[in-house]
């Protein structure tokens, strides 16, 4: 197995269980969001999580990103983790989306993702990630 | 027009350099074409039939004499001499290199040029009224509004792996000249209470399932204009469907949902959105209206205009309009000549219209969805000049709206996609029809021709629609009436079987014959097809 990617620095081992489960079971801290499945569920119960993965099950299914900034924008600060088809490409959208750890299916090439993390200086829109957008750049 | 302050330029630069290491790492080997392929499409690179296809984004159509030279510029160096101007304002090149893209890109970024998202499941380059600024019936310049959401659409982390492609229109005006409602958004500025805001339109679009967008807002006013597109597009980047690429576009989630659903979701979102802070402040969309300021008109222009000359009237009749400023006209070049490849230009035919547009129309051009290019601030006075100099370069086709002015997406000449070939088709046609009085007698004919099921030619919006297939092996065109893109949108309807491609000629000429013999008074094809139907035009075609 790949070994995690991780931008915290409290460190999480309890297994993430299902959204189903963890809905029905009231001690587990971690979960795992599937694609499909609705981050919205989460809100009533933040409080009580310390991680939620996420799981792209291809790259190109774009879902992950609007759960991890839902659950962001509805103040979680725990551990929120990328798994899956996560490729050094999409690594800083997902930054941007709030993710704070990653566990690639496939092992990503340090320098490369140090290098994709660094490139922009400036975003255009605001995002969960707290960066400041160009416009406020330009009008203070 | 808009200019690039440190941070646009910085953005794109950026880009530049992103892109050069991604050729580098697949050229080395590091990535394989599966992994390079969504990176490459990202910056509008497509691998095509016979080469790769770069399509370079003209925000909202506009762009200045230096972008335009740049165009030329590509043209001549990385390419055969020529470009293509599409239907979604952009133009493409056929023949690139993947190893030059890098340095292409670079040229394009030092006039503040890029092809971001000009392909992709993403939100593609925003398209608006070819005549902004210039046009009198417009409440205001849609541009600034368009160059908003082009900033906040350009690297959106949220929404670049949409189900689908994603496109926004913006118009200001009620005629419609950019389709609007047959986009993903559709947003019309309105004026309520004297303030300006964005009526919004969602879930239109072509394809295999054409779609006309119902309205889901009447008004979002300025300064919560992003937070409203945010919403629109959360609900369908969580909703649209992924199973399935055909049923993936947001009209089919809309329809599926049903528009009251759909707009009851996106106002729970844009409650929660509201309280983000996503909105830039007014402040923002002044700073960049006043990029978009009239250009210095002269006061007394004459409005007279000498039309003497016979062939300068028939050009001044067909290709100009009125414009907002007396003494002014808005005028277009048809990329349409006789025989010739509806939306081509060479880099010679480039430079002309951009030295025009430097010397006479206040360093302004504007790419129409039509595949046509529009000289928006043209001195009356200035006019035959102009038309002279377009003229010899055979740039001077007085075919605007008629027959021969027709849309055709690249088809099997190019295209990996397509069933059958369109620009063969457009040129037998504008050959069959070539006579400028017939033309003229036929009067507003919006002509549109696709390869494929994926209407990139936009034949479901044609007053006479043409869709090529593939039937055991040959190309068959089948034949459709009735559709629009303008504020009358409306869908065409196929008329019955196809036919080979000297056939479909054949049937349109029938279908031509019948307009003449039933029209009442002034009516337009489209006016004469919706008062008499389908089943007139059925009977003369297949008897």
């Amino acid at each position: 197995m790949v070994e995690a990617i991780r931008f915290r620095d409290d460190i999480h081992e309890e297994p993430a269980v299902s959204l189903d489960a963890f809905l029905d079971q009231s001690n587990a801290t971690a979960v795992r969001i599937e694609a499909g499945e609705d981050a919205r569920l989460l809100l009533p119960l933040l409080d009580r999580i310390s991680l939620v993965e996420i799981d792209f099950p291809v790259f190109g299914d774009g879902r992950g990103y609007s759960a991890a900034q839902i659950l962001r924008e509805a103040g979680y600060e725990g551990e929120l983790r990328a798994s899956g088809d996560v490729l050094v490409d999409q690594l800083a959208y997902m930054r941007r989306c709030g993710f704070d750890s990653f566990i690639p299916d496939a092992p990503i090439d340090p320098k490369v993702m140090e290098e994709a993390l660094a490139r922009y200086e400036h975003v255009y829109q605001g995002t969960s990630d707290q960066r400041t957008p160009i416009w406020r750049h330009r009008h203070g | 027009m808009y200019q690039y302050d440190q941070y646009d330029q910085q953005m794109v630069d950026t880009r530049v350099e992103e892109f050069r290491d991604q050729v580098k790492r697949r050229l080395a080997g590091d990535l394989t074409e599966d992994q390079f392929k969504p990176l490459r499409l990202m910056n509008g690179l497509y691998l095509q039939l016979h080469a790769y296809m770069l399509r370079v984004a003209i925000p909202y159509g506009t762009l200045n004499s230096k972008q335009m030279r740049m165009l030329g510029h590509i043209a001549r160096k990385y390419d055969r001499d020529y470009g293509h101007f599409t239907t979604r304002q952009n133009i493409q090149y056929n023949w690139i290199k993947l190893e030059e893209a890098p340095d292409l890109l670079a040229d394009l970024a030092s006039v503040e040029m890029h092809a971001i998202q000009t392909s992709g499941n993403c939100i593609r380059n925003i398209s608006s009224d070819q005549y902004a600024g210039a046009a009198r019936d417009e409440i205001a310049d849609p541009r600034p509004w368009a160059e908003i959401l082009r900033q906040w659409s350009s690297f959106h982390p949220e929404f670049s792996y949409l189900p689908r492609k994603f496109k926004i229109a913006v118009i200001a005006s009620e005629e419609d000249r950019a389709a609007m409602r047959l986009h993903d958004i559709g947003i019309q500025l309105v004026r309520k209470d004297g303030e300006l805001g964005a009526k919004f339109f969602v879930g239109g679009g072509m394809g295999r399932t054409p779609m006309i967008a119902p309205e889901i807002r009447d008004f979002v006013p300025a300064d919560e204009l992003i937070s409203y597109a945010e919403a629109c597009l959360r609900v369908y980047n969580r909703y649209g469907r992924r199973d399935n690429k055909y049923k993936a576009r947001i009209k089919i989630l809309v329809h599926e949902l049903g528009a009251e659903e759909y707009t009851r979701q996106v106002e729970e979102e844009f409650a929660h959105m509201k309280t983000l802070g996503l909105n830039p402040p007014v402040e923002e969309l002044a700073r960049i209206t006043e990029y978009f300021a009239d250009p210095a008109f002269e006061g007394n222009a004459p409005d007279e205009l000498d039309l003497s000359d016979p062939d300068f009237k028939l050009w001044v009749d067909q290709n100009v309009v009125a414009h907002k400023q007396p003494g002014y006209a808005i005028a277009t070049i048809s990329l349409k000549p006789k025989g010739g490849i509806p939306g081509d230009a060479s880099s010679a035919q480039i430079d002309l219209m951009a030295d025009l547009a430097e010397q006479y129309s206040f360093d302004e051009l504007r790419v129409t969805h039509s595949q046509n290019i529009v000289l928006p601030h043209v001195r009356k006075s200035d006019l035959y000049a102009v038309w002279q100099k377009l003229d010899e370069a055979g740039l001077a086709p007085a075919n605007l709206d008629l027959i021969t002015d027709s849309i055709a997406c690249p088809g099997l000449d190019y295209c990996s996609l397509a069933n059958a070939r369109s620009i063969p088709l457009a040129q037998k046609i504008s050959e069959r029809f070539a006579d400028l009085g017939r033309q003229r007698e036929l009067g507003e004919l919006k002509l549109k021709i696709s390869g494929c099921i994926n209407a990139c030619g936009h034949h479901h919006a044609g007053h006479i629609g043409i869709l090529g297939v593939d039937r055991k092996g040959t190309e068959n065109y089948q034949l459709l009436l009735g559709g629009s893109a303008a504020e009358d949108t409306s869908l065409a309807k196929i008329t019955g079987p196809g036919f080979d491609e000297d056939g479909v000629i054949d049937a349109i000429e029938t279908v031509t014959d019948v307009y003449l013999e039933e029209r009442e008074g002034d009516e337009r094809f489209i006016d004469t097809y919706r008062r008499v139907g389908m089943a007139r035009f059925k009977e003369a075609i297949y008897g």
